[in-house]
């Protein structure tokens, strides 16, 4: 039998998973009145963020996330929408990430993050209490653990960004001192980001040095980004310009500015709230697995990076 | 210069100077933040490992490595003389620098040496096994086979390694030349 073909058939179990986890994320939104919505994959303005790349597509790109497309659905009175698909994020490849991935991203208009979060009790609970899911490592009952921006760093890495930002300090302690301290058997969330680590964000209306934007970690792996979202034309324009110079002065692509999505602000957009929800590495954590291509029936590999020339003949 | 994005697993870079072997390596990237790729990283003169973070953005050293293979030829007293055998240049090198591996080498055996910015840092044998006779060990107990019951024993340069009970003063062993170990017994004439 060929390799691929012993893969495909050992990782059965997983792929049945990943059909019932699937099928209790469209049953838990459908119940809560949410509309499955698509938006297209293929973009001429992908959201600009400092670190996320897009894939070209033909003279368009592939969409790095659906999120500005959800947004001028909820301007135009889809007031609970989600959706489930592709999204595709140049160069990333590692044990939790692929260039092509599935993503969820539910919206609720006149909300702000705290409902998210409360949707995301119940979406997990209904997730685990599926029935193919039987050796979960992680408890999704327990009590989840809650740390502001502030306290984690405070406690696990000595200094506060809120105070000072500092992103790539920010950045690398985040990896290597916050991510390794969260519990491996349980839920925890980070919340209340320094305004700077949120392109797409609203500020805190009572502490404006703060973004209302939570990060879920299951695990200890991250797998949700939530905002509440900004519907300020000025502000957004305002930050896209700055994230476009940034790009350039990496030497990074600089995609346009999406006219279409600031006009919807402008035009006007409820106060609401969007998070988007990594559905390779959530059935990854249910599954017990430790890379998402355990997950995933097939991976589509780029070519490898030309050879570094040896230095020995 | 490498960037971040040419790391991977056995590439040589150079830190402060000094030359390292990428081990692990893993591409991370938190929430909105930047790319990052989380190594372990072995210091090719120390041998010792440590963990390393790497940004996308950072330039990371390239360093002046070279192999070369030549074959021992002898002591001369002080050091370690070896030859590359096509350009018949000579080579010699201090007990410091060859560790343990002196005394695995025997006249003409064939190894690679590695260098960084012109200085030997490393030696490795092209043949990772050599034969060595035991000079010295306790007497052999007959018809004990058991090899997780060890004695010591020692070889002719001096070195001392553990042996199985069976093995005699005399007798020929097989040594690993990357862990000093012994391997098993070679039966010789």
């Amino acid at each position: 039998m060929s390799q691929e073909r012993a893969d495909l058939r050992r990782k059965r179990p997983a792929l049945e998973l990943r059909a019932c986890v699937l099928e209790e994320i469209r049953r838990f939104f459908h119940e809560r009145g949410f509309l499955e919505v698509e938006t297209p994959v293929r973009l001429r303005a992908p959201a600009l963020e400092a670190h996320i790349d897009a894939e070209p597509s033909g003279t368009l790109y592939l969409r790095t996330s659906p999120e500005l497309h959800m947004k001028r659905l909820l301007a135009a009175g889809y007031e609970r929408i989600y959706q489930i698909g592709p999204c595709f994020r140049r160069g990333e490849c590692g044990a939790l990430h692929h260039p092509e991935y599935t993503m969820l991203e539910w919206y609720r208009a006149n909300a702000d993050y705290e409902a998210l979060l409360s949707d995301m009790r119940g979406l997990l609970a209904a997730v685990g209490a599926s029935p193919l899911n039987g050796s979960r490592p992680v408890r999704l009952d327990r009590e989840w653990r809650i740390w502001t921006v502030s306290e984690a760093f405070r406690g696990w890495a000595g200094w506060d960004p809120v105070e000072l930002w500092d992103e790539n300090r920010f950045d690398r302690d985040l990896v290597e001192k916050i991510e390794p301290a969260l519990p491996r058997d349980a839920v925890s969330i980070l919340r209340d980001y320094p305004a700077p680590a949120a392109a797409l964000a609203r500020l805190k209306p009572s502490d404006p040095r703060l973004a209302e934007r939570w990060e879920l970690y299951l695990g200890g792996i991250e797998l949700v980004n939530a905002y509440s979202e900004l519907t300020d034309a000025a502000e957004q324009r305002a930050r896209f310009e700055r994230c476009a110079r940034e790009r350039a002065a990496r030497g990074k692509p600089v995609y346009p500015i999406d006219e279409a999505f600031l006009r919807t602000l402008e035009e006007g957009l409820p106060p609401c709230a969007g998070a988007a929800l990594g559905v390779d590495r959530l059935v990854m954590v249910l599954a017990g697995a430790n890379t998402i291509e355990a997950v995933t029936a097939f991976q589509e590999f780029e070519p490898a990076p030309p050879a570094i020339p040896r230095m020995n003949p | 210069m490498y960037t971040a994005s040419d790391l991977r697993k056995g590439l040589k870079i150079e830190l402060d100077g000094v030359p390292y072997e990428v081990v692990e390596y893993n591409f991370v990237k938190p929430g909105k933040g930047q790319a990052m790729y989380k190594c372990r990283i072995k210091n090719l003169i120390t041998k010792t490992t440590q963990d390393r973070t790497f940004r996308e953005v950072d330039q990371i050293g390239k360093p002046d490595l070279e192999y070369r293979t030549v074959n021992y030829s002898y002591f001369d007293g002080h050091k370690y003389v070896f030859t590359d055998l096509r350009t018949y240049e000579e080579f010699s090198l201090d007990e410091a620098t060859l560790g343990d591996a002196r005394h695995f080498l025997v006249d003409d055996v064939e190894v690679s040496l590695l260098f960084h910015n012109g200085r030997v840092i490393t030696l490795e044998f092209t043949k990772p096994f050599v034969e060595k006779e035991i000079v010295e060990t306790e007497p052999g107990v007959r018809g004990d086979t058991a090899t997780n019951v060890t004695k010591p024993a020692k070889i002719d340069t001096g070195y001392e390694l553990r042996v199985p009970l069976f093995i005699n003063k005399g007798d020929w062993v097989r040594i690993d030349t990357r862990t000093g170990e012994y391997t098993d017994r070679v039966s010789k004439g």
